[in-house]
């Protein structure tokens, strides 16, 4: 089954570099992993039921994941990115990946 | 016969997976992760636990680990390689079985006695039962939910892929009941339950994981 990676490209302009930490010659790369839509997703569900008792009764539902930061020397290869996101951040059998670029 | 049993850090069975090894009579064979030496082993062994503490996906580290490499190379050639419960979830994370392993449906740590109803006779690790057989032993898992596309959980059934079905209640929401499966060559086999805690009557609920390390042993010789 092939995982769906979407890739989202950004000029980060005064963002990424001028955010606090981060070095000059470093770039930020933020991969969020998500359960493909046919997988049920118990957590999120427990979630819900936490919203539904606080009295949140607009919240239709909720989907958990993982949000992964990595900070690479140099410009990104995006090839690279796309391969470790793939076989190692996500699981395609069961995962979805969206993986966010930050250039100068 | 040799019997290799892989130790990760955080596995939490391997000295009762070794246990069942020797008493079905063969030599149980410790194999560190970190090594590149499988010992000249004839099966192996990938006990229960939690595996690098279950960070990433349960077995996603432990499947990237350096021996698990050559386990991965040899597997393909035929070595007879058996997963219980985290070394089930390793086997799917390193690709040599299908499907996945997510957090239980009702979202607890289920531990009890679990009837199985054996589906397939003629892997590696289950010529010592009968097809249609029900066995009874521990299952323990929090992230045991075997889940795949439907399309793939149809090709499975249809090539006889699943070894073991939950009988008499599904612990863990399991696609299809599914307990355990196999590799298109019988050689590898994946289940959450854990045989090894039933191999003898003082300490499991039954006997009937002996079955597995016997089958094995004779696997071996016929190879």
């Amino acid at each position: 089954m092939a995982t769906s990676v979407q890739i989202s490209r950004e000029t980060s302009g005064a963002g990424a570099k001028t955010r606090p930490g981060t070095l000059v010659g470093v770039s930020r790369v933020v991969v969020d992993v998500v359960l493909k839509p046919e997988i049920s997703d118990p957590q999120g569900q427990a979630v819900l039921g936490a919203l539904g008792r606080l009295g949140h009764d607009s919240i239709r539902s909720v989907r958990q994941g993982k949000h992964f930061v990595l900070e690479v020397d140099g410009t990104p290869d995006e090839a690279e990115l796309k391969q470790i996101a793939e076989t190692l951040l996500a699981n395609p059998v069961i995962e979805d990946v969206e993986l966010h670029l930050t250039t100068d | 016969m040799r019997i290799g049993v892989l130790t990760f850090p955080g596995s939490l069975d391997d000295v009762d997976a070794a246990r069942a090894v020797r008493l079905a009579g063969g030599e149980p064979v410790a194999l560190w992760h970190a090594d590149h030496d499988l010992k000249d082993v004839d099966a192996v062994v990938l006990p229960g636990g939690f595996s690098y503490g279950d960070y990433l996906r349960a077995g996603a580290i432990a499947a990237r680990a350096p021996l698990m490499q050559d386990v991965v190379d040899r597997a393909k050639q035929g070595l007879p390689v058996l997963g219980i419960c985290n070394g089930f979830q390793v086997l799917c994370e390193a690709g040599l079985l299908p499907g996945a392993l997510t957090r239980n449906s009702h979202l607890h740590f289920r531990n009890r006695d679990q009837v199985l109803q054996v589906e397939r006779a003629d892997t590696a690790w289950t010529t010592d039962y009968s097809e249609g057989q029900r066995i009874v032993i521990p299952v323990k898992n929090g992230e045991g939910r075997y889940v795949a596309a439907d399309a793939d959980l149809d090709r499975l059934e249809g090539e006889g892929r699943v070894v073991f079905r939950y009988v008499d209640g599904n612990p863990n929401g399991s696609s299809r009941d599914i307990a355990g499966v196999t590799s298109e060559d019988g050689r590898v086999v994946g289940l959450m339950p854990h045989p090894e805690h039933a191999v003898e009557d003082l300490t499991g609920p039954s006997t009937d994981g002996l079955g597995f390390f016997t089958s094995v042993l004779k696997a071996v010789v016929a190879a």
